[in-house]
């Protein structure tokens, strides 16, 4: 930073200072001057100084946007050339519904799709699957087949807008039938933009959907890996997400080790099966969760993006730029929102989005005021479209490249997480790498720790929360909920038996029999999925051949 | 010497949003009670068979996928089938206030739903079953 002498001169009036400090009465705040921690147990000072990042190379550790180590951003001009992507998860009920919910998003301005399937379809069941009962249509939209998904993107040029499918176990199922769909419209694959979330290790971890056991579970990945960059280069293979992890409770150094963490499993995984770093490690995309703390969150972004260009760049030697730059999807973080009062909820997420552009994301999704209590309205959901609207076109937040960045604070920050994140990185090498430790328990039991410590500091007072633990009022909000039809599954049953009658069975048989011989063998799994979609086999039933083939992942159940 | 208070958690479902449940299953094993996690996706027959085998108190349901109107009253429509008429059905969840009412009258003792304070369940559950020795 400053020359040598400047620096001893600082170090003498912050020791005058701190004496001064030291005699002041505590504040009310209930946070001692000395002793504060972020929810990662950082300790936080009550000042920062240039002694702080005394240690701060600026070259080395942050150099200019859109280039190695993208701490500052990915890109060089950043929200002054573009503005994230704003993208809201959606999806609920039928395909019609949905497809009319994705219409209206794009004419408020929306410009990316992200789709929510329901809990059956995120399985890999049919709509009429008995375990699909009370499910259908409820945390996403129902998708059993490329039927649905006709209807689904029905007056949606695929060519124009990206997509986003959060969706992990069956993603090769869901992606199959995107492509088998877009080719019937006429378009190629590599018209196609867009995402598959196919991250199945935080499934394990957190998020539960998976599936089948890790190891065809990681096969299958690569298999997408090696179809995509040879057949898609515009589509991100992959989201490998913190988002859920933290959800679930972990801190935000938490979320940053374990995340890329996942993110080297995928990586070495892919290189075991043959694949060259750089053919396809540019396509890897992440997830991240803006929470509460918004200056943490704000070095957490920028922590991670310094330590992926430094994992591939030194771990895994990428010669590419572009396979070293971290791109990152955020949605604010759900487990923040209340129940009461939930009005305020809105401020929340204002917050949280702000972190998330002064941290450089790549798309935003800003959740509803009312997601504590249900799906959201209509209302809700343009309420938080606006707030990044606000945010991107009036707070001028986005007219400099990342602005906080040389703060003493935010970067001593940035590092502190970085040296935290690095310690446990260290220790899921030791045990094996991100499958290991996940088939060990060892981050399941580190984020369950996390969250009843973090729920036993709301408990205790020590962790105020607006509206829940302090400020409460008993007034009962009397909000318009969205309410799914309940008698989905039954008209799912029919629509799904109808569609069923029309298939010509010979094709089906014999498109899965395909299928069934190349998850046997090792022959990429994509093409023949693409071909059973494309006579109209059903998720279920591509799900059902790679179960009776590859078996089902049944963990202990711990707290 | 009091018995321990039996509790099972449980999720039902598909939905595989398991903080709370984890967090309550830890809450109530330090509140000095014995604590069973199914684990998540279980189906109601299998919750209603352990929660019988293991002879428990209370059956705590978590679900916040919006399945608690078909999932909770199978629950215990199960349990009073196999004889379990006393044993205390709660829930938890993203779930309305408006479905409150529907599942009271299907059997759930109470409904507690986000950022209700883990001592006022644990005191639920205290003062609702005493366990006879």
């Amino acid at each position: 930073m400053d020359d040598r002498e400047s620096l001893e001169r600082l170090k003498a009036a912050k020791l005058r200072w701190q004496q001064h400090v030291d005699k002041v009465p505590e504040g009310k705040t209930g946070k001692a001057y000395s002793d504060c921690a972020t929810s990662s147990g950082i300790d936080v000072s009550l000042l920062y100084t240039p002694e702080d990042v005394e240690e701060m190379d600026y070259m080395h550790d942050l150099g200019f946007p859109g280039e190695y180590p993208y701490t500052r951003g990915y890109q060089a001009t950043m929200y002054r050339g573009r503005l994230w992507t704003m993208r809201q998860y959606a999806g609920f009920a039928t395909v019609e519904e949905s497809n009319r919910r994705y219409k209206y998003l794009l004419n408020q301005g929306q410009t990316g799709l992200s789709i929510a399937f329901d809990l059956p379809t995120q399985l890999g069941m049919d709509a009429d699957h008995p375990l699909s009962e009370g499910e259908v249509g409820k945390v996403g939209v129902s998708v059993s087949s490329l039927a649905d998904l006709e209807v689904l993107f029905d007056g949606i040029p695929l060519d124009q807008v990206s997509t986003s499918m959060t969706i992990n176990a069956p993603a090769a199922v869901l992606l199959a039938m995107y492509i088998a769909l877009a080719r019937r419209r006429g378009i190629s694959a590599d018209k196609l933009n867009g995402t598959i979330q196919n991250d199945i290790l935080k499934e394990y971890s957190a998020r539960g959907t998976y599936i089948y056991p890790p190891a065809p579970s990681m096969r299958i990945i690569n298999d997408i890996f090696a179809y995509c960059s040879r057949e898609m280069p515009n589509w991100n293979t992959i989201s490998i997400s913190g988002y859920h992890m933290r959800e679930a409770g972990c801190t935000a150094v938490q979320e940053v080790a374990f995340t890329l963490a996942d993110g080297i499993a995928y990586v070495d995984a892919a290189i075991k099966a043959g694949l060259d770093i750089d053919s396809f490690a540019s396509r890897l995309s992440f997830f991240f969760n803006a929470h509460n703390n918004l200056l943490e969150e704000v070095a957490k972004f920028r922590a991670a993006r310094r330590m992926w260009a430094r994992i591939m760049k030194d771990r895994f030697h990428a010669q590419n730029p572009k396979s070293m730059m971290l791109r990152f999807h955020t949605q604010t973080a759900g487990c923040t929102l209340t129940s009461q009062q939930p009005d305020n909820n809105v401020v929340r997420v204002t917050l949280q989005a702000l972190a998330a552009v002064l941290g450089g994301t790549q798309s935003l999704h800003t959740n509803s005021r009312d997601e504590a209590l249900s799906l959201p309205t209509e209302d809700s959901v343009r309420i938080a479209l606006r707030t990044q609207q606000i945010i991107g076109y009036e707070s001028g937040v986005t007219d400099t490249v990342d602005p906080l960045g040389g703060s003493y604070f935010v970067e001593s920050m940035t590092n502190r997480i970085e040296e935290e994140a690095w310690k446990y990185i260290a220790r899921i090498d030791d045990l094996g790498g991100a499958v290991k430790a996940i088939e060990r328990g060892f981050i399941q039991q580190e984020i369950q720790n996390s969250s009843y410590q973090y729920q036993m500091e709301i408990e205790s007072g020590k962790k105020v929360i607006v509206g829940v633990n302090k400020f409460q009022a008993h007034d009962k909000p009397a909000m318009n909920l969205t309410r799914i039809d309940p008698t989905l599954y039954e008209k799912r049953h029919e629509e799904l038996a109808a569609m069923k009658a029309r298939r010509d069975m010979a094709k089906v048989e014999a498109a899965l029999a395909r299928v069934r011989a190349a998850a046997g063998g090792d022959e990429n799994l994509m093409p023949a999925i693409i071909e059973a979609v494309d006579v109209y086999a059903t998720l279920g039933e591509v799900c059902d051949v790679l179960r009776s083939v590859f078996g089902e992942y049944r963990p202990d159940a711990s707290f | 010497m009091e018995q321990k208070i039996r509790v099972l958690v449980a999720k039902p479902g598909l939905d595989g949003h398991d903080r709370g449940a984890k967090v309550l299953a830890r809450a109530f094993m330090d509140a000095g009670m014995e604590v069973i996690y199914t684990g998540i996706r279980r189906t109601p027959e299998q919750i209603a068979e352990v929660a019988v085998q293991e002879d428990v108190d209370v059956v705590a349901l978590s679900c916040l996928s919006g399945a608690h109107n078909t999932l909770f009253p199978r629950v215990v429509d199960l349990l009073r089938q196999k004889g379990a008429n006393d044993m205390l059905v709660m829930g938890g969840g993203v779930i309305p206030e408006e479905d409150v009412p529907f599942l009271k009258e299907h059997g759930i003792s109470e409904v507690f739903g986000p950022g209700t304070p883990l001592a006022t369940i644990v005191e639920y559950i205290k003062t609702h079953v005493t366990r006879e020795a």
